[in-house]
């Protein structure tokens, strides 16, 4: 059952790799993308690692995959020009591709096959998520406090990339409202009669 | 025939190899060249936790949480560098990107 379930998901996963790579559309890549992550958290429910899995729905699916999309949106482009010399490209990367995948699997016979056949997401506790909770906060500590340092880092230079001046634009100064003064805004005048100003 | 680590490793293997080869043949388009690191930082991920899981470490599921950390702030950065590059230059094809160029 859970070999069939895997076969499933693996088979999902790698055809909407390749559409990603292959569609013609940056949109349609885009939604592959989504279901790419979505499969592979499938695949890692499959092995009880359901934290990682629904972290990928969050982060991957959540604000990536939106931030492409909102992205390739947002750009006026010629897509059409940008897929040419795909099949030129071609015969190139698929060499590199047999050559990487060549190398993977003979590094793997080399190997020997370990067949762990028994897996165990949350060693010493009862839940993945406590698992993790356990050893995040006191032996990885400092890792997940870098961590945060750069998403905040990653924030910061995102705004600060993307930021505009644009000059001639009004906006409201309260500092300059509150220090404004009646005798800096009136003016008394003697008029004559019978004369306009 | 049970679940092995070597099913995921396989899984694994192939999505990287498809980022790959998906930087080379897309050189012209560098938002579909981003997309293949997602893809093979994708791989790495499920990597990571196969052998976390198979070896009944936790050790490997908090790398890949730093690694989804890395990976989504990559994204943000370059996505944004991307955009201010567009709108300096009005289009993104990366055979024009030669800016720097003395």
């Amino acid at each position: 059952m859970e070999l069939i379930a895997f076969y499933i998901f693996a088979a999902i996963v790698t055809v909407s790799a390749l559409a990603v790579v292959a569609a013609r559309n940056p949109v349609h890549s885009v939604l592959w993308l989504i279901l790419a992550f979505f499969t592979s958290a499938g695949l890692l429910v499959l092995i009880g690692a359901e934290f990682l899995a629904m972290l990928l729905v969050v982060v991957y699916v959540g604000a990536v995959a939106v931030l492409f999309l909102f992205v390739v949106m947002m750009l006026d482009v010629d897509f059409v020009e940008l897929k040419q010399g795909f099949l030129s490209y071609l015969p190139f990367g698929a060499l590199i591709g047999i050559a990487f995948i060549a190398e993977i699997a003979l590094a793997g016979f080399a190997r020997g096959s370990g067949n762990m056949a028994q897996f165990d997401a949350s060693p010493g506790a009862e839940t993945n998520t406590e698992a993790i909770g356990q050893v995040m906060y006191t032996d990885y500590f400092l890792l997940f406090q870098l961590a945060g340092l750069i998403l905040l880092v990653a924030m910061i230079g995102a705004i600060v990339l993307t930021l505009r001046h644009k000059p001639g634009v009004k906006r409201q100064n309260i500092a300059k409202q509150t220090a404004r003064r009646r005798r800096d805004a009136t003016e008394a005048v003697q008029v004559e009669p019978g004369k306009g100003l | 025939m049970d679940l092995t680590i070597n099913h995921f490793l396989a899984v694994s293997a192939i999505l990287f190899t498809i980022g790959v080869v998906g930087i080379f043949v897309n050189r012209k388009n560098i938002i579909v060249i981003l997309m293949a690191i997602e893809l093979i930082l994708l791989s790495v991920n499920i990597n990571l936790v196969a052998f976390s899981v198979f070896s009944g470490t936790i050790a490997g599921q908090i790398f890949a949480m730093l690694v989804l950390t890395v990976a989504a702030a990559e994204a943000a950065v370059g996505l944004a560098i991307l955009v201010v590059y567009f709108r300096n230059r009005g289009d993104i094809a990366v055979e024009r990107v030669d800016l720097m160029k003395g």
